[in-house]
């Protein structure tokens, strides 16, 4: 076999080989979108944070603005403090709420920010005040019960 | 009591054996790196091993890649459907095939087509003793036999597993969207959204990158180290396949445990 059809050959295989890369990348992957170059950490601190993760997204109005930097625990105020990063591009008022959802019965969870009215808006590595832990299930189905046994009686 | 003896003395000296061939196919991958300087000044043996190695196994891997896919869409649907999350099955297809099944699998598939008959062919050389003849010529069978070789299967190898893990994607697409008629947009979304770009593809270009040195460096080596007879050749190419193999699935696991812990 001459070079040249050996090395057409060669070009046409690795030329295919990034091809299926690039579909991995661009198509399976999320290269494309979900991607924040630029952004600013914001701390928050939980009672519980439930099942959250490293990674996870962080929502606002349902569209994804950031991701869930790092969870430490504080030793000082028993809480978790979760370090969120948010897209540079997104400024959010001194007063939003941070809450941990989860998406669908099953999903996993996220942090939703619900915006406030404050004019001053949040800087970099300032801590969000008010915040929701995540719904633990067991506590609901808890109280649930306890509520239905103190008040059961009366009702029949 | 003499019988004792020679046993133990036996096993020591396989024990021995192979501690020496585990030395001696060190000193062979170090040489193998110093020699590559020199074999890649001439590029064009490298261009044709890739050829032999990466291209002629383009068929085995896309195909099989297909079917892999298609499978894990049949098998994924049937068990995703029972909890009513069909429109997940992207993820599974794309996870399992990025992560573990590509990498793996077209490692195996290259190791059985590409790594024996690297093997034969170097081990063939070998007992028609035309590695002592090149060495005579002042040529070093290194530069010109067996680094190419080698680096031909590195270089393909990443982009084989890419090849493959696409393909398998394709057949999922296939069975699960064309065929059985999960939703087009959540089949892409979902996968979209849950394949990390570095944590999932590159990781996976990893793995397919030290398979593809391990399986390259077994191959080379089996063949440098047969012995020179027709029985010797094929029992380095059985070798070749059952440590290739075995390596690979030793490998996988370690890397996996690196790469994610609990994730």
């Amino acid at each position: 076999m001459n070079r040249k059809l050996l090395d057409l050959w060669v070009g046409f295989f690795v030329a295919f080989g990034i091809a299926a890369l690039l579909f991995l990348a661009l198509k399976v992957g999320n290269l494309s979108s979900a991607n924040f170059s630029e952004t600013y950490a914001l701390q928050a601190k939980f009672d519980n944070i439930g099942g959250l993760k490293v990674r996870a997204p962080v929502k606002s109005a349902g569209v994804a603005v950031g991701r869930v930097g790092e969870i430490r625990f504080d030793p000082q105020t028993y809480e978790a403090v979760v370090t969120i990063n948010v897209d540079a591009r997104y400024h959010f008022p001194k007063d939003t709420f941070a809450s941990i959802l989860t998406s669908g019965l099953l999903g996993e969870q996220y942090v939703g920010l619900d915006v406030g009215g404050d004019e001053k808006l949040l800087q970099a590595g300032d801590v969000i005040a008010k915040t929701q832990s995540a719904v633990v299930l067991e506590k609901l189905i808890s109280q649930f019960l306890f509520s239905k046994a103190s008040d059961g009686p009366d009702k029949k | 009591m003499t019988r004792v003896t020679e046993w133990v003395s036996g096993l020591g000296h396989v024990v021995n054996e192979k501690i020496a061939r585990l030395g001696f196919a060190a000193r062979f991958f170090v040489m193998l790196l110093v020699y590559s300087g020199q074999s890649f000044r001439r590029f064009p043996l490298t261009i044709r091993e890739i050829y032999f190695s990466g291209v002629l196994s383009l068929l085995i891997i896309l195909v099989s890649g297909l079917f892999v896919g298609l499978v894990l869409g049949l098998q994924g649907y049937e068990t995703l459907q029972r909890y009513g999350s069909a429109d997940a099955l992207g993820v599974l297809v794309a996870l399992s095939l990025t992560r573990e099944l590509g990498p793996v699998v077209a490692a195996l598939l290259f190791a059985s087509r590409a790594g024996s008959s690297v093997t034969a062919e170097i081990g063939l050389m070998k007992a028609t003793e035309q590695l002592t003849a090149m060495d005579m010529m002042a040529v070093n069978p290194m530069a010109r036999v067996v680094a190419p070789r080698f680096w031909g299967g590195v270089i393909s190898m990443p982009l084989l597993a890419a090849m493959f893990s696409a393909m398998g994607v394709f057949g999922g697409y296939l069975i699960g969207v064309v065929f059985i008629g999960v939703d087009d947009g959540a089949f892409w979304s979902q996968m979209q959204s849950s394949v990390d770009f570095r944590q999932d593809i590159i990781n996976g270009v990893i793995k397919s990158f030290v398979f593809g040195v391990a399986v390259s460096l077994i191959a080379v080596f089996e063949g440098y180290d047969s012995t020179p007879t027709a029985e010797g050749v094929s029992r380095a190419i059985t070798r070749t396949v059952v440590t290739s193999a075995l390596a690979i699935l030793a490998l996988d696991f370690v890397l996996t445990s690196f790469m994610f812990r609990g994730l």
